[in-house]
């Protein structure tokens, strides 16, 4: 054993506590999901059932496997604002493909269309070095006015979704949401792939110091690709999902994810300058914003509100985080 | 010897103190300078110098001690108000804004165009054209327009850091000459350099920092240099014995590496030397004679610009650290936050060259992993009670990290580029024994010190970088800190001259 | 001399491929004349408003995500303030209104110390929000008179009163900044911070500054969707991703310090012309948004090659 003292000593109080809540993210994320559960059940006695836990659950569960999107670029300080729109291209792809040629056959192509704009995120942010935040804005330009002309391709073809999809997006088994049959094991594979695997190593030694991972033999650009890549993957599975769920394709279908998706991530303790995170604080950040979405449509809050309250989360976590780091 | 309370001091600043976290930096610093004096600011790597330097020039705050300039305390927030006080910095890095014109530059900080150019033309640049952009100029041009630029503000006090680095030898002297006399006309200036020819030409006084305290203030005379270098060395502190033998015989037989007029521009222009098997070879330089680009240059940061470097025979030119990995040389670099991951384990730390390639990707092998790690700390005695973030342990633990990352891997060549600086007596009489270890296993170790004393400990042979050129080459039998820092300071070279 | 002859060689460059563009079009579409420059100009305005803004916080060395939503403040504060009162004080509480958030979105980077990048994200949100609070549907009005203020020709046919009216805008505005004091500290801020923090130069209050100056080209580009239209709209349009394309093809550096307005407005208009040429060669209209979307990337991408570059040789 070395004698070297423990440098804790002069750490002032704000920071101390900061570093435990970001330590501990679950602790102040869980009691807060719980506090707002409680104002709602306050505000309308009854409300909170086994029924409307489940609903709660399966309109989270869209949302949650977009914060991974969220999360996982945010570990190497990246993000990824096309994730959604990735989303709604392949709900409404499989949705039209599928009529004609199957839903083998729809659910691949839809993959393929998420996965082509996953590539092209990954060579600009890994290759060119674009600012990922410009670049996934960009392609995700594109792929809408893509989906545009797409759209007016198939007019004629109409849309069905594949039997499977509207079995998980609207089916219940025991109460619970049939989309745990695809959650559960989507979130455990990211949970235990970031502890275990050397890619997620990778991502966080990427965004928490990319020169010291150059220096360990990292090629940066290989991790951005399949970093992307992978985003888009689980944006379109999301979207798979997604429009099972809401039975409708359209041209915006999960665009008004794309905005919780980051909040959620950010609230559930990810750190947007890379480095940080946990998907299990994205999963308790996706079921908080669905509460306080219910809260504030009980509450008759407008929408623009809601955007401000959103960018005002965002930027409030963020610069607490700025705060509480800024001693090292 | 000169009295600290004297009434025409300019600028008086003393018992000045900063310490950085745990690291103190300065601990009693002090500096006088009156009107019509030249005092030299001298120091060996790590006394404090440039901690000093943004004191005086208002880049940080003091926790104690005072600064008065002209019997007034100086309150200097920024270098706008240092400026405004009457003390002018000069930088070693230009502060000429690259993307503005010369004009420009002068109008941000309101100088008066005239003197700039009266200025410009005693400096021996001929032809200024005011139009120029700062980045289409050489960097010996921008260094003169900088003090052209500090000198037509008409400063009290004037402080030249490093000032004539990088200047053709007629432009020093112009530099020398119009210094002093500004010097003679009543201004004060504070010049910091490392050459002794310069100082010995120009000032009257050479105050000496040593572990953040001024150990010294001498005039300046004949034979003051040896005087000089036996303060800035000062006490020996007992860094333990020399481990293990040099092996004579190991080197004969292919190197290791074989370097040879390697060159990165600009600092790095003509170094050469074997690396054999077995052996630890010290680098010896000042500060910012090209060290740092010969150390990126074998790791793989940097491509040379000229020259050849042998890995085992073979000819190598570096793309990306991988690539120098691949070929068995490893890297540990001076600076610890750029090697570490500082909110991640001990663990993931030493593992992360384990998953740098894409077929190492999938799941980790724990078992693997987790021996090869308990080995590296076990090895290196880390302390690993605060497991959770490295940036918790102590400097001494985080750099036995960096360098227990390539343990854990294996080491063929190891470049540790000043792995002592900031850290405890204690991990310091760790590190000689392992380098001596290393090569006693057949690895080659290139170990570039700021710490001369380190240089008999723990290597075999010591090459002396100046001007990024190899300029001496000396076995450790010999290689006691007077030899080295004359050599450093490109002593010996101008006595052969 | 040299680098400034080749910074205006950029744009002077730029400008002869937006004649050669414009001679494209008239050899696409005989017919394309006077009243096809007068609409272009017109299209262009709002984008050339977004472009001026960006360009500037680029300068300093920043960037502006929420340029976009901040039009859309402006468009619908002006557009309810003008069912109200006159056309002028309505115009100049717009103008008041934008360099405020503007400066809130300076003032939220150097105090929170966030990167611009993600601030701006989080500020595009909340005046989106905003917006949608004054007016959460297109609606209010625009006084008549301000859009015959931008129709048609200015003196001699072919030089569009749209186009008179952004220069004067612009002119007004940039001139003075950029002889000040304030502008040359706009510029050494985004060239080299710490050689500016050394040269003196207040870095914290020059960037407040530029993002005002930033708010203020938005809310004017808000106020030209409002002429356009004749009413609010609340919803951002696609101006961010244009404006950032147009400031990288205008010559401005991402990084700051390098590059002026003249540039990223005349590739405002050269990306205008190339929809122009595909609508008149009968391109489906969501076919161009595509090519469009993907020039854009592939400048951005090109840019921040060309950055790279820079940095290595340097």
């Amino acid at each position: 054993m070395s004698s070297a003292p423990d440098t804790q000593d002069h750490t002032p109080p704000l920071v101390r506590v900061g570093r435990f809540l970001g330590d501990n993210p679950m602790i102040p994320l869980l009691v807060l999901l719980a506090a707002l559960i409680g104002v709602l059940e306050i505000m309308r006695p009854g409300i909170v059932s086994p029924f409307w836990a489940g609903n709660t659950i399966k309109f989270a569960i869209p949302l949650a496997m977009l914060a991974a999107c969220q999360m996982l670029t945010m570990l190497t300080a990246g993000i990824d604002l096309s994730a959604a729109v990735v989303a709604t291209v392949a709900g409404f792809v499989v949705a039209t493909v599928s009529p004609l040629h199957g839903d083998g056959a729809g659910i691949a192509v839809a993959l393929l269309a998420a996965a082509a704009v996953g590539l092209v995120n990954g060579f600009g942010v890994g290759v060119a070095r674009v600012h990922p935040l410009i670049m996934t804005l960009g392609t995700g330009l594109i792929a809408t006015g893509c989906l545009q002309v797409y759209q007016r391709l198939v007019i004629a073809t109409g849309s069905d979704i594949p039997d499977m999809l509207e079995w998980l997006g609207t089916g219940r088994t025991a109460g619970l949401p049939n989309g745990l049959f695809l959650f559960v094991p989507f979130a455990a594979i990211i949970l235990l792939g970031l502890r275990f695997t050397g890619f997620g190593r990778l991502l966080f030694a990427l965004g928490s110091n990319e020169h010291a991972a150059k220096l360990s033999g990292t090629r940066s650009w290989q991790v951005y690709i399949a970093l992307y890549l992978l985003s888009a993957l689980i944006a379109g599975i999301t979207g798979l999902l997604y429009v099972g769920m809401i039975r409708a394709p359209s041209l915006s279908l999960a665009n008004p994810l794309l905005l919780p998706s980051v909040a959620a991530a950010v609230i559930g303790g990810t750190s947007i300058f890379g480095g940080r995170g946990s998907y299990a604080g994205a999963i308790v950040g996706a079921l908080i914003l669905t509460v306080l979405g219910t809260l504030l449509t009980l509450l008759q809050m407008p929408e623009g509100a809601r955007r401000i309250l959103f960018g005002a989360i965002i930027l409030a976590v963020t610069a607490l985080y700025v705060r509480f780091t800024e001693s090292r | 010897m000169t009295d600290q309370t004297d009434a025409r001091a300019l600028l008086d600043a003393s018992g000045v103190a900063k310490s950085f976290g745990a690291v103190r930096a300065l601990t009693d610093a002090s500096l006088s300078v009156n009107a019509g004096e030249v005092v030299a600011l001298m120091g060996a790597n790590g006394a404090g110098k440039s901690t000093f330097v943004k004191i005086l020039t208002g880049a940080l705050r003091p926790d104690r001690g005072r600064v008065l300039i002209r019997g007034q305390e100086a309150r200097v927030g920024s270098p706008a108000e240092a400026r405004a006080s009457g003390l002018v910095p000069v930088y070693q890095e230009p502060s000429l804004i690259p993307d503005l014109t010369v004009a420009e530059n002068l109008r941000l900080t309101d100088t008066p165009v005239d003197p700039f150019r009266a200025y410009v033309d005693d400096l021996g640049i001929a032809n200024l054209r005011l139009g120029a952009l700062i980045h289409s100029l050489p960097l010996a041009t921008l260094r003169i327009f900088d003090l052209a630029r500090a000198l037509a503000s008409d400063p009290d006090v004037l402080l030249l850091d490093e000032m004539t680095a990088a200047l053709p030898t007629d432009l020093v002297e112009r530099v020398l000459k119009v210094v002093r006399a500004r010097a003679d006309a009543g201004s004060g200036v504070i010049y910091i350099s490392h050459r002794f020819t310069e100082i010995s030409a120009l000032c009257d006084r050479a105050v000496v920092l040593r572990d953040g305290r001024t150990v010294g203030d001498l005039a300046i005379e004949e034979g003051v240099e040896d005087r000089v270098v036996e303060l800035m060395l000062g006490a020996r502190i007992d860094l333990g014995r020399r481990a293990g033998l040099a092996h004579a015989e190991a080197r004969t037989g292919t190197p290791r590496l074989k370097v040879r007029n390697l060159a990165a521009a600009p600092k790095l222009t003509d170094v050469s030397f074997d690396l054999h098997p077995g052996e630890v070879l010290g680098v010896v330089a000042l500060e910012g004679q090209g060290q740092d680009e010969l150390f990126d240059v074998l790791s793989g940061f940097r491509r040379a610009t000229g020259g050849t470097l042998e890995v085992d025979g073979t000819p190598e030119s570096f793309g990306h650290p991988a690539d120098a990995i691949a070929r068995g040389l490893t890297f540990v670099p001076g600076d610890r936050a750029h090697a570490l991951l500082a909110e991640r384990s001990v663990r993931e730390n030493i593992a992360l060259p384990f998953a740098a390639r894409i077929r190492n990707w999938g799941p980790l092998k724990l078992r693997h992993e987790r021996d090869r790690v308990a080995h590296a700390i076990e090895k290196l005695q880390i302390d690993t009670r605060a497991q959770g973030e490295v940036r918790r342990l102590s400097g001494g633990n985080q750099q036995k990290v960096t360098i227990g990352r390539w343990l854990a891997t294996g080491v063929e060549t190891l470049l540790l580029f000043d792995p002592t600086r900031g850290i405890d007596v204690r991990t310091k009489r760790q590190i000689y024994p392992l380098v001596r270890e290393l090569a006693a296993n057949r690895s080659a170790v290139l170990f570039y010190t700021s710490e001369l004393e380190e240089v008999p400990l723990a290597c075999d042979r010591a090459v002396v970088i100046f001007n990024g050129r190899t300029v001496a080459e000396i076995d450790a039998s010999e290689a006691d800190e007077q030899t080295l820092m004359r050599a450093a300071y490109g002593l010996a070279e101008e006595g052969a001259a | 001399m040299s680098a400034i002859l080749r910074a205006h060689a950029w744009s002077i460059g730029l400008a002869i491929l937006f004649l050669a563009l414009l001679g494209l079009a008239k050899v696409i579409q005989p017919s394309f004349g006077i009243t096809g420059l007068e609409s272009l100009a017109r299209a262009a305005l709002p984008f050339a408003f977004a472009t001026a803004a960006m360009a500037v916080v680029v300068i300093v060395g920043g960037i502006d995500l929420s340029v976009a939503s901040m039009m859309a403040v402006a468009s619908v504060t002006a557009a309810v303030l003008m069912q109200t009162m006159p056309a002028v004080p309505a115009i100049v509480i717009t103008l008041a209104a934008g360099a405020l958030m503007g400066a809130i979105n300076g003032g939220l980077i150097v105090v929170t110390r966030v990167p611009d990048i993600v601030a701006t994200l989080a500020m595009l949100f909340v005046w989106e929000g905003v917006a949608l609070l004054i007016l959460n549907a297109p609606g209010g009005t625009a006084a008549d008179w301000l859009e015959n203020t931008i129709r048609g020709s200015f003196v001699i046919p072919g030089l569009p009163k749209a186009l008179v009216l952004m220069t004067v805008c612009v002119a007004v505005v940039w001139v003075p900044l950029k002889r000040s004091k304030l502008g040359l500290s706009i510029y050494a801020t985004g060239s080299h911070e710490n050689a500016a923090f050394r040269s003196g130069v207040a870095v914290g209050k020059t960037r407040i500054a530029a993002y005002a100056v930033c708010g203020l080209f938005a809310a004017m580009g808000g106020l030209s969707l409002t002429m356009l239209t004749g009413i609010g709209e609340p919803v951002p349009g696609p101006y961010l991703m244009a404006s950032v394309a147009a400031v990288v093809l205008g010559g401005v550096v991402l990084g700051g310090g390098i590059g002026g307005l003249l540039g990223p407005i005349i590739a405002v208009f050269i990306l205008r012309i190339i929809r122009t040429i595909l609508t008149l060669a009968a391109v489906d209209p969501n076919v161009t948004t595509i090519v469009e979307g993907t020039i854009m990337v592939a400048v951005v991408m090109l840019g921040a090659l060309v950055m790279m570059r820079g940095r290595e040789t340097v």
